[in-house]
């Protein structure tokens, strides 16, 4: 090893991730979308030549439904999340450090119990049988035919049961960095404590905000274990399409092409973000605050 | 000045909602009773039913071979990988694998699981043990790289030049100063890889073929298929094993990260 590396030992060092993810990432991923585009043959797998109905096929009623369903469902999840993080990710950023390292391993730990297992368990609480459809009939809040599970709403509460700590977690850590004496001096000149939130606390926290939408808002695009265990019909989601053309009907090229809409859908977000964040580079720079 | 109270309630009630779920389940796991509505004493049935279940042992074998290779190839190209992200980050070489890295991070996971069956079926690899391993070191060795790189960025370089020019050949300088100095990170990274393996579904489920079932899979279809009681008692094992591999390791990591400062 030179004091100054040579461009030679930089690429041994890089070439074994970028020729793994390239083979396994980048071509698989091209592969999804020339496979929209192939027919498929009576045995499971890709036939010989082109077509375009795969894609025609896509724009039909039931689809244009799912991918509303799915987009809808995704935003809420994540409003929902952002809702519930921001005052705990706050909260734990005032906490004395003693108890903030406690907060924060609560919040952490439910992110290492298998994500099956958690889902399961909110099957059964949802259960006709389980405990909340018992203490909500008990207290006459639903009728005694109410069915808790299989509807969008059980889809919806189980995503954000997933993806909480995964939004609380960005939120403290831009949090931690805020000043809040910034806070205390809107207070002291007069701000409501609303208002001191959202106009002082709120921008200050941007990044982390944005992070947080992205880290529940792309992978509840993707969602497909929690509407297929929680969802039943009227909760079936874009994931769970995939998943039942190549399972149910052993249709690859079908699943390419909704696979090639979900990869779409899924890289609007990030670009949008990515735009925003150059942006709001530039502006800090104009209003003389350092990046 | 008066605090408002609101987010402190909150978050009481955030934590309620994160563990109420598990709690349930954990206690559910020793009632005999098949729809845990109703608690019918204390009892151990559905470990002794679990532990009579050779699909379960067939499953678990299954998942820890391939954990421990996954974490084993995992570590080894996402420790390189981040060497190469800290040590030549601005290159535009760099830029490019560290969003081919990243990857893997933010694409929901059901688009890695298809688009690798797309790969394997268009070049006609029989689906089993070792697609699930190409798959799972894919996505492991991006958050191996991370976990390493973010140990990295208080790494000094200059303590390697130092050792250079103390005489320890390049080899030395490797072993003897770079390896021990990110071992925490190592660690960190090697912890979550064996978790992130032993837990996937989703892109396990696309790529498994006959007599590569893991847990995850075996739980899925118990849940689908019968047999819910069962599975309170094997989730219930599943978070003590887990709970106490992240306790020690953040002790052991700690304790090494002590001790490197130290020195």
């Amino acid at each position: 090893m030179n004091l100054h590396p040579s461009k030679r030992t930089e690429w041994l060092a890089s070439l074994p991730t970028l020729a793994w993810l390239s083979l396994f990432v980048v071509v698989p991923t091209l592969l999804v979308f020339v496979i929209a585009f192939r027919p498929s043959n009576p045995y499971g797998g890709i036939g010989a030549g082109w077509t375009l109905d795969t894609i025609r096929a896509l724009a039909t009623p039931s689809y244009l439904l799912i991918a509303w369903r799915t987009l809808w469902m995704s935003l809420l999840t994540t409003a929902i999340c952002l809702l519930l993080a921001l005052p705990a990710g706050y909260t734990i950023a005032r906490a004395p450090v003693r108890w903030r390292n406690r907060l924060l391993l609560l919040v952490i730990v439910p992110f290492w119990t298998s994500f099956l297992v958690r889902v399961f368990a909110w099957r059964s609480l949802l259960h006709p049988e389980g405990p909340v459809k018992k203490a909500l009939d008990a207290l006459g809040l639903v009728g005694p035919d109410a069915t808790l599970l299989y509807n969008p709403a059980a889809v919806v509460l189980v995503m954000v049961y997933t993806f909480l700590p995964f939004t609380i977690l960005p939120i403290y850590a831009a949090a931690e960095k805020f000043d809040f004496r910034l806070v205390e001096a809107a207070r002291d000149l007069g701000a409501r404590p609303f208002q001191s939130f959202r106009k002082i606390f709120l921008p200050g926290i941007r990044r982390g905000v944005i992070t947080a939408v992205l880290v529940v808002f792309i992978p509840a695009l993707g969602s497909y274990i929690i509407p297929d265990l929680v969802g039943g019909p009227a909760g079936e989601m874009l994931g769970n399409k995939i998943a039942q053309r190549v399972f149910s009907d052993r249709d690859l090229p079908h699943a390419s092409a909704l696979s090639a809409v979900l990869i779409l859908a899924v890289l609007g977000p990030l670009i949008a973000v990515l735009v925003l964040q150059r942006k709001g580079r530039k502006s800090d720079i104009v209003m003389g605050e350092a990046p | 000045m008066r605090r408002s109270r609101f987010p402190i309630v909150v978050t009481g009630l955030v934590l309620a909602f994160l563990y109420l779920p598990i709690i349930i389940l954990v206690v559910n796991s020793f009632n005999p009773a098949r729809y845990s509505s109703r608690w019918e004493g204390f009892s151990l049935t559905w470990y002794a039913k679990l532990f009579e279940s050779p699909e379960i042992w067939q499953a678990v074998k299954n998942t820890l071979v391939i954990a421990v290779s996954v974490t084993a190839v995992s570590v080894v190209l996402g420790t390189t990988a981040a060497y190469a992200l800290h040590r030549w980050g601005s290159t535009r070489l760099q830029r490019v694998h560290y969003t081919l890295i990243y990857q893997p991070l933010v694409v929901p996971e059901i688009l890695m699981g298809i688009s690798l069956l797309m790969a394997f079926v268009a070049v006609g690899a029989p689906l089993g043990l070792f697609t699930v391993f190409l798959a799972h070191v894919t996505f492991c060795t991006s958050y191996v790289a991370m976990t390493v790189l973010g140990r990295l960025q208080d790494f000094d370089f200059s303590v390697i030049e130092a050792a250079r020019d103390l005489g320890a050949s390049p080899w030395q300088s490797l072993r003897k100063v770079l390896i021990p100095m990110l071992r925490p990170g190592i660690v960190a990274g090697a912890l979550l890889a064996f978790t992130l393996s032993v837990d996937d579904f989703v892109i396990t489920f696309f790529v498994a073929g006959p007599g590569s079932t893991t847990l995850p899979l075996r739980i899925y279809s118990m849940i689908k298929y019968g047999a819910p009681p069962m599975i309170n008692a094997l989730s219930t094992l599943l978070l003590v094993v887990t709970l106490t591999a992240v306790l020690l390791s953040q002790r052991l990591a700690n304790r090494r990260a002590n001790s490197v400062t130290h020195n």
